[in-house]
């Protein structure tokens, strides 16, 4: 970590209150809690393909969400579960997904790496790298010219930051002023591969930002304090016509990339260093120490286990998607119709 | 009545469009103040303004993912792609995210999209910036495909496709730029989807797109002249597909042509042959032929252009010979 790096601290004293910070607890206590169980379904063969967790990574979804409103738009990956849940979309609906069931968020068309929920301005999960960065910025391009003082939030990888879109899209969000906040998750690798071994600078983003007139924004994404304090001050200054940002968040998955990744190509003590800064047990242990009681704490912890089980019993009590669903909405008017 | 050239039908197109609705915009490489590298935008900024007529960065991918994300969103943007040949490097955005967003979401999304491009050859430009790629976006589901022959069609397709909810990839053909014709005045608008019978004759179909109708109608005068009467049809939308014209055509004459720009394996005609094949085989007289481009990247001499696609004189012979 560099030492530009933005810890917590700054963000209390700029005046979270208790509420908040229980409510930043309680979407990283959930996002853990639903993750382990997507793993666990995954194990059962119940999830089915493939997904990608945000195991220890979960700080960043909870910190960016608790600073956006709720008709601001998010964009994320792939590894999207996290931010989709964050933004409030149903968790049973969002388990029911994963499980390929007629109840998911998006009936089963999609699967665990297309989350989306416009209700809640989650604008989607993208599955080719890069992709969702230009889309973003088109977002940001409509709320820009209608006025809206919405925000697009674009969440990545580090791997992300060395694909042509990373830097198309922003180009274009920095020329046109475009309200939008880039926050890309450095965990280190981009699947299987170290992101140092791969990228001409140490910092995959921040590094670039300065390509682009932007700040160099580097951030304890293990924090969601720290998270909750950089991204609040990049929407606001999105939202106010100051243009885009681009966070760095340093973060660490728990796991391997993708379901049975085991993750071996990791060094052990590269691994249990970053285990000591899960950002779960960490946040938790910093609340109590600023005296949050106990029985709050773990009645946190006993709501999130009750809602993934009951999010669960849903999702498997939901039916398989019926077949016709194979030919509907590839055009607006419902149909799959190409002919006459 | 006025004379409109192709390219000026597309301004005009364009602008009747962004004078109906204010969420429609136009980004695109030079739209702006250079009014295209074909001049098919000229005047547009002055009237509608930087907001709403935008310059680019060379930025193929952030062009569509823009527009992608901004038709999401509530406008209703035109994005240019100079040459078709540089939708290779949007495909991802073009292929991957527009087409399939909103089936992938479950309808959650609509992405009321135009992408307006330069194909085709017939202006000495090389392998790189002739192609007729009207068949990539075909593959896809989820892209609707228009190519437009006239400048009326221009005017009147481009209007459709604007008010479509769902993504139109619009192949403008650069060899057509020029050509001019009386457009109606007042608002036009056509409708996706519909093929038109240009020519009636009893002894072929010829099917035909963009560049290639105009030939189509040259060698249908010949063969009328050899006593073979062809009918002749603008195809003008490959997605949806009129199979009720075409195939209805093939019905009566029992012969079907295609005459196709692009080289020759998996164009148009392709699926269109395919088609005729399996739901009018009980009227067909003898094969269906596709005349095509071979199977080559296009070469930028003008003989070697002008003898690699489809002629005037490459129709008449081989409908001649295929008929005798
Ligand atoms: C264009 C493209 N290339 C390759 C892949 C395969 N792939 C999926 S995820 C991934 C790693 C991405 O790494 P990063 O951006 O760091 O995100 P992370 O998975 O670490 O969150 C790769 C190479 C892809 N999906 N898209
Ligand atoms: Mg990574």
């Amino acid at each position: 970590m560099t030492d530009t790096t933005i810890h917590a601290g700054a963000a209390a004293a700029e005046g979270l209150d208790r509420d908040s910070r229980l409510a930043l607890y309680r979407l990283v206590a959930e996002i853990r809690t639903f993750e382990k169980r997507a793993y666990d379904l995954f194990l059962q063969s119940l999830v089915k393909g493939t997904s990608h967790l945000s195991l220890g990574q979960e700080a960043i979804a909870a910190g960016v969400a608790l600073a956006m409103r709720p008709d601001d738009y998010t964009f994320c990956t792939y590894r999207g579960h996290a931010h989709t849940l964050a933004r409030g979309a149903p968790m049973a609906a969002v388990m029911a997904e994963l499980l390929g069931r007629e109840g998911g968020l998006l009936a089963g068309k999609g699967g665990s790496m297309h989350l989306t929920s416009v209700e809640h301005g989650v604008m989607g999960s993208y599955a080719i790298v890069g992709a969702h960065l230009p889309i973003a910025a088109g977002a940001a391009w409509s709320a820009q010219v209608r006025g809206t003082g919405q925000v697009a939030v674009c969440f990545f990888g580090d791997g992300t930051t060395n694909i042509g879109a990373f830097h198309e899209a922003l180009n274009l969000a920095a020329v046109w002023k475009l309200p939008v906040v880039f926050v890309c998750e450095n965990n280190l690798y981009m699947e299987y591969t170290p992101i140092g071994a791969v990228t001409a600078v140490p910092n995959p983003a921040a590094d670039r930002a300065s390509a682009y007139g932007l700040e160099p924004i580097v951030v304890d994404g293990n924090d969601p304090e720290a998270v909750w304090a950089v991204a609040r001050a990049a929407i606001a200054r999105a939202r106010e016509g100051g243009g885009p940002s681009l966070i760095e968040a340093k973060t660490y998955r728990h796991g391997g990339h993708s379901r049975a990744d085991p993750g071996k190509y990791r060094p052990d003590e590269e691994v249990r260093e970053w285990m000591t800064r899960d950002p779960l047990t960490t946040y938790r242990a910093r609340l109590a120490a600023e005296g949050v009681e106990e029985s709050t704490l773990s009645g946190i912890d006993a709501d999130a286990l009750a809602k993934v089980d009951l999010a669960t019993a849903q999702a498997k009590d939901s039916p398989p998607p019926p077949v016709a669903l194979v030919e509907r909405d590839v055009w607006s008017d419902g149909s799959a119709t190409w002919r006459n | 009545m006025a004379q409109l050239s192709y390219r000026e039908a597309v301004a005009a197109g364009i602008a009747q469009e962004m004078e109906r609705d204010p969420t429609v915009y136009l980004i695109g490489e030079d739209v702006g103040a250079a009014g295209g590298v074909f001049k098919a935008t000229v005047g547009l900024l002055e009237r509608f303004g930087p907001d709403r007529v935008r310059d680019t960065p060379i930025s193929e991918q952030a062009i569509i993912g823009a527009a992608m994300g901004a038709a999401m969103t509530g406008l209703r943007p035109i994005a240019e792609i100079m040459f078709s040949d540089f939708l290779a490097t949007c495909w991802d955005l073009v292929a991957n995210q527009v087409a399939k967003t909103r089936y992938m979401t479950g309808g959650q999304v609509s992405i009321p999209l135009v992408i307006r491009t330069a194909n085709g050859g017939g202006v000495r430009f090389g392998a790189q910036h002739s192609q007729s790629l009207e068949n990539w976006a075909m593959a896809v589901p989820g892209l609707k495909v228009v190519a437009p022959s006239t400048p009326a069609d221009v005017v009147g397709l481009l209007a459709a496709a604007v008010r479509d909810p769902d993504p139109v990839v619009f192949y403008e053909h650069k060899s057509l730029y020029a050509a001019k014709e009386e457009v109606p005045d007042g608002e036009h608008v056509d409708a996706l989807g519909t093929a038109r019978v240009l020519r009636q004759g009893d002894d072929l179909t010829i099917a035909a797109l963009a560049a290639m109708v105009p030939r189509a109608l040259d060698a249908a005068d010949r063969l009328a002249a050899h006593g073979v009467f062809a009918e002749v049809i603008d195809v003008r939308s490959l997605i949806p597909l009129d199979t009720r014209t075409i195939l209805g055509s093939v019905r009566k004459t029992g012969r079907l042509f295609t005459v196709e720009e692009n080289p020759r394996v998996l164009g148009w005609g392709a699926e269109v042959a395919s088609l005729a094949a399996e739901e009018c085989f009980d009227s067909l007289d003898g094969p269906i032929v596709r005349i095509t481009t071979p199977h080559v990247p296009l070469p930028a001499a003008d003989a070697l252009e002008d003898a690699a696609v489809p002629s005037v004189e490459r129709i008449v012979e081989t409908v001649v010979a295929g008929m005798g």
